[in-house]
């Protein structure tokens, strides 16, 4: 009984994982991703590790995810700019 | 290679693996029990040394060389962030205000979060910071809220304040005078774990910041010279 809570979080984490392989567009797959950041930060926080916890949640739900959407934008950006490129400006 | 031959390499990778996790998950204690050897030994020395977080002590203090490794990963991955990402010949770099990005149109709601969040996030890492030795979270954790933090305006849709407050020389100075300090800290000065608790924070703020404004610039102002 006194295990649940540890299954439970693994659970909730495996989920969220399978989630994060599932999506197939980037930039959906940034916010899934930041999700099951928070969902590895809960596991660690149910493990005691709450040093763990707190570097995982400002480092898996905030910054991997902006620096993919950041990437994406870009390579969206750059990949849109080419065809009509000297139309404008 | 074939993809048959990449396929048959592959597996034997992953069967080779599967057996050795295998067999070292049954070699693991048991969970939750009450063999602890690690802490056995590190518990009486953080004690001894004073510092309540016995995850700083083993960090700054007990194995402070292994961290130095670390945060120098950091500052080379934040150099690298840097000179892969900077404006090439072929290229130029728009000024932040000469798109629809400043003052974009973002929901009230969502600018009001910003500028409530931003001050409120800021403090909660400088007390990351500050109490790394007496509560849980130190240095990485706090640096990496303090860097963070401050991307709060560019979601209130201003990325000019944004660029305004974020300096990248200083941050750049301010990353290799932490890093320098720390490596002085690190093999001159052992068990300073206030001291490299507070610089670490510093270089983990620097670089997060770093690494993300060239990110942004790429994003947002980059592009091919026409």
């Amino acid at each position: 009984m006194a295990d649940a809570l540890p299954v439970a979080a693994l659970l909730l984490t495996a989920f969220m994982a399978t989630a994060v392989v599932l999506t197939r567009d980037p930039a959906r797959q940034a916010i899934v991703l930041s999700a099951y950041g928070l969902a590895l930060a809960v596991l660690f926080v149910v493990l005691q590790a709450p040093d763990v916890a707190m570097s995982q949640t400002a480092i898996g739900t905030v910054v991997v995810p902006l620096v993919v959407m950041l990437a994406v934008h870009a390579i969206r950006r750059h990949h849109t700019r080419e065809p009509d490129e000297g139309d404008e400006r | 290679m074939s993809p048959r031959g990449r396929l048959i390499v592959g597996l034997f990778g992953a069967t080779g693996l599967a057996v050795l996790f295998t067999l070292a998950a049954l070699g693991l204690p048991g969970f939750g029990g009450t063999s602890h050897p690690y802490g056995q030994r590190t518990l009486p020395n953080a004690i001894a040394r004073h510092t309540p977080n016995v995850v700083s002590s083993i960090n700054f203090d007990q194995r402070a060389f292994d961290t130095l490794g670390e945060e120098l990963i950091l500052m080379a991955s934040a150099l690298a962030a840097v000179v892969i990402l900077r404006t090439v010949r072929a290229e130029q770099e728009d000024a932040a205000g000469e798109h629809s990005y400043g003052r974009a149109q973002v929901y009230d709601a969502l600018r009001l979060t910003g500028y409530l969040l931003l001050p409120v996030t800021l403090m909660t890492g400088v007390y990351i910071v500050a109490h790394g030795y007496l509560s849980p979270g130190g240095g990485f954790q706090g640096g990496v809220i303090l860097g963070s933090a401050i991307h709060l305006i560019y979601l209130s849709g201003d990325y000019p304040a944004l660029a305004r407050i974020r300096p990248i020389p200083a941050f750049e100075a301010g990353e290799a005078l932490a890093a320098g300090a720390f490596v002085v800290l690190a093999l001159g000065f052992a068990g300073q774990v206030k001291a490299m608790n507070a610089v670490v924070g510093l270089e983990v703020g620097c670089a997060v910041v770093l690494a993300l404004a060239k990110f942004f610039e790429q994003a947002l102002l980059v592009r091919k010279q026409t």
